[in-house]
């Protein structure tokens, strides 16, 4: 077999490039069937998230793949051959590897990936066009992302801060199924963060803005309540998380609020996201028991923190799939072996039969006993003759003579003659 | 000798928690909490047994020694665990039991073997047993709020000191669910710790009269009797949490302490033998 990706990606490509090789899911099937009846293709299956437009295939010598991708899409070659990547056997093994453990992605470590990868091969699968080589790829691919997975902490952190925030939430509260929400300040990132916990499982959402009407939009919008922003203070106390983005040039909430929300919770902790600059709260807040504070550059540096976390888990990660690489690519040479063996110990079947019955003729009559012991003496022959062969064979497959041997093999017993089934 | 053979095989494999919680403080990893819960799991298995042999040896339930309650409250502790492990997945619990745990069984194994009863027998065994199994679950419920009210400080000022998400303490439980579980123990525990107090004095009511409430042992017990029902007081109605619920459960535990250790000083409240 022989393993061939080409494809764009969001390093290789800007995003005009990246759009006009994307294939639709309704395409998808279209695209798979005309890549598998290119010559020379035996396997294929096509990648298109956001991010990335790949076509992984099993091919024989002269498939002529970026041929293909110009055609099928109507991209000239020239334009083309500056954006793509292309790689085989081993380095496409790595490469797949890479992609579905979400080292390759824009955020490193991103959990949607696999599930694309996943959706992308059984839609191929589906239409026959991937079945053995691929298949065994493939599937390594996905137990390769889970180890990655479970062995390092590549994606258990949040980089963004949004995501940061809901993370910290998770951390105070636990679950945020029956948490409710202030937002106060109605901003584009209020509720960029706001769809973040609501995503998380936040259900009541409470809005707050100077401008009231703007409240009560986006209250709609969430299918939350909208609060005048003169009762602010009377109510808040019903907030686990305030998310303030406010343009107040004061804080609006100070350390004497936050004894009073304290009071009126039975010191029941409180979660402020502060994202306003300057700050709708008071540093001080955070002093009080029970309170947690975090403004922009506290999320901030977390996320950075996170991120420089996930770096080095991903270096962890790439070791790891080194390791992969190196034990798929010895058992591809192995199964290689295989057809060599079989066609060995028929050859030899077939010589011991042939003898067998050439000499039954002059035994006369023998007991069934005699008959044994002949099947069991001549198979012993065959098997100790055979032995050192096979052993040979099979762990030969890492020595860097592993194709002569291989090849002498076959013409010692004249093993090509007849039958080239691989 | 049997039963002190079943409890050194359950230490040894206690000792594998206690390895756990050292290692924890140089960044533990999951393969070690695979070994360690399997390891402490099977070690209960084996102490459980090794009760059961003490038991039928000494002919009674009642634990015949200091150390025979020392390996009592130790099993106790490993269910206790055990309970909030599958309600809400927390190992770090045990960064505290296990040490303890395996302190508390060391004592207990490597003392002498079981004995004949030593224990002043006053009224029936069975009914010291009530009054010693209630207890000793009133204790490991307070042992184990006073280590989450520990966690949960931990855990408030680690994310107020925004120190991110990477640290060692960070793989604590949500502050939320140290909190819980803290509580649930408390409000569990009282009613344990309040009958035993209330059978223990009923038995020695019936054995010494009155005379035996000013024992040091007593009084200690009256102590953290009070200082637990304040805890549960204030939390309960004031939602009192982080530093403050810590104090008071250290000061309880504390008293639970010298309640316990009180029995070396105690003139009624005491097993004959050492």
């Amino acid at each position: 077999m022989n393993f061939h990706v080409i494809g764009v990606n969001h390093n290789s490509a800007p995003l005009e490039m990246r759009e006009r090789l994307a294939v639709s899911e309704a395409q998808l099937p279209d695209a798979i069937r005309s890549l598998v009846q290119q010559p020379g293709v035996d396997e294929g299956m096509v990648l298109s998230t956001c991010n990335r437009v790949e076509v992984l295939t099993s091919v024989k010598q002269g498939a002529d793949l970026r041929g293909f991708l110009g055609s099928y899409f109507g991209v000239s070659p020239a334009a083309l051959n500056s954006h793509i990547y292309e790689f085989e056997q081993r380095e496409a093994v790595r490469h797949v590897f890479r992609v579905a453990s979400s080292l390759d992605s824009m955020v490193v470590g991103e959990p949607q990936i696999l599930g694309q990868v996943k959706e992308a091969y059984a839609v191929a699968r589906g239409l026959g066009a991937v079945h053995s080589a691929l298949e065994a790829l493939l599937s390594r691919a996905f137990a390769v992302a889970k180890r990655v997975r479970s062995e390092t902490a590549i994606g258990s952190s949040s980089v963004s801060i949004a995501s940061v925030a809901v993370q910290l939430a998770e951390k105070i509260f636990g679950s945020l199924e029956d948490k409710t929400v202030y937002l106060v300040g109605a901003g584009k990132m209020a509720e960029l963060a706001a769809r973040h916990l609501i995503a998380h499982g936040a259900k009541n959402i409470v809005i707050s803005n100077r401008t009231h009407e703007r409240a009560v939009e986006l209250a709609e919008s969430f299918g939350g309540n909208a609060v005048p922003f003169d009762q602010l203070h009377e109510t808040a106390d019903h907030a686990d998380i305030i998310l303030t983005s406010t343009g107040a040039p004061e804080p609006l909430f100070r350390r004497e609020h936050g004894e009073k929300l304290l009071k009126g919770r039975r010191n029941r902790p409180m979660f402020f996201i502060d994202i306003a600059v300057p700050r709708n709260v008071h540093p001080d807040m955070n002093k009080l028991d029970g309170m947690f504070v975090y403004d922009v550059d506290d999320l901030q540096s977390v996320a950075t923190d996170n991120a420089a976390e996930r770096r080095k888990e991903a270096e962890r990660a790439e070791k790891i799939i080194e390791l992969e690489v190196d034990r798929f690519a010895s058992r591809m040479k192995s199964l290689a072996v295989v057809p060599t063996i079989l066609s060995l110990q028929e050859y030899c079947e077939t010589i011991r039969q042939a003898e067998i019955d050439r000499i039954r003729g002059r035994l006369g009559t023998i007991t069934p006993e005699q008959e044994a012991a002949i099947e069991a003496m001549t198979r012993g022959i065959i098997n100790k003759l055979l032995h050192t062969p096979i052993t040979t064979l099979k762990s030969s497959t890492d020595h860097p003579e592993a194709a002569t041997i291989h090849e002498m093999i076959r013409r010692l017993f004249n093993l090509n003659t007849g039958k080239p089934k691989d | 000798m049997l039963p002190l053979f079943w409890l050194r095989v359950a230490l040894s494999l206690y000792g594998v928690g206690l390895l756990y919680a050292l290692a924890s403080f140089w960044g533990g990893r999951k393969v070690l909490t695979l070994i360690t819960l399997p390891a402490v799991g099977l070690g209960m298995v084996f102490h459980f047994v090794s009760i059961i042999e003490n038991a039928m040896f000494s002919g009674t339930w009642t634990p015949t020694s200091m150390h025979g309650l020392e390996s009592l409250l130790a099993f106790v502790l490993m269910v206790f665990f055990f309970i909030v492990y599958a309600r809400y997945r927390a190992t770090s619990p045990g960064l505290a039991v296990f040490p303890l745990v395996f302190w508390l069984t060391f004592s207990a194994s490597s003392y002498a073997s079981p004995t004949e009863p030593s224990a002043p027998i006053f009224v029936s065994l069975q009914w010291i047993y009530i009054h010693v199994a209630l207890i000793l679950i009133g204790y490991s419920a307070l042992f184990f709020s006073f280590i989450l009210s520990i966690l949960y400080l931990i855990q408030e000022r680690n994310l107020k000191s925004k120190a991110g998400m990477n640290g060692f303490w960070s793989r604590l439980p949500a502050l939320a669910t140290i909190d819980e579980i803290g509580f649930k123990c408390l409000i569990w525990g009282f009613p344990f710790m309040t009958l035993g107090l209330i059978a223990g004095s009923i038995l020695a009511e019936a054995r010494y009269g009155t005379r035996y409430f000013a024992d040091p042992k007593i009084l200690l017990s009256g102590l953290m009797w009070v200082v637990y029902m304040v805890l549960l007081y204030t939390r309960w109605s004031a939602g009192w949490r982080g530093r403050r619920a810590a104090y008071l459960a250290t000061f309880a535990f504390g008293a639970a302490v010298l309640a316990w250790a009180a029995n070396n000083v105690s003139q009624t409240h005491r097993f004959l033998a050492p």
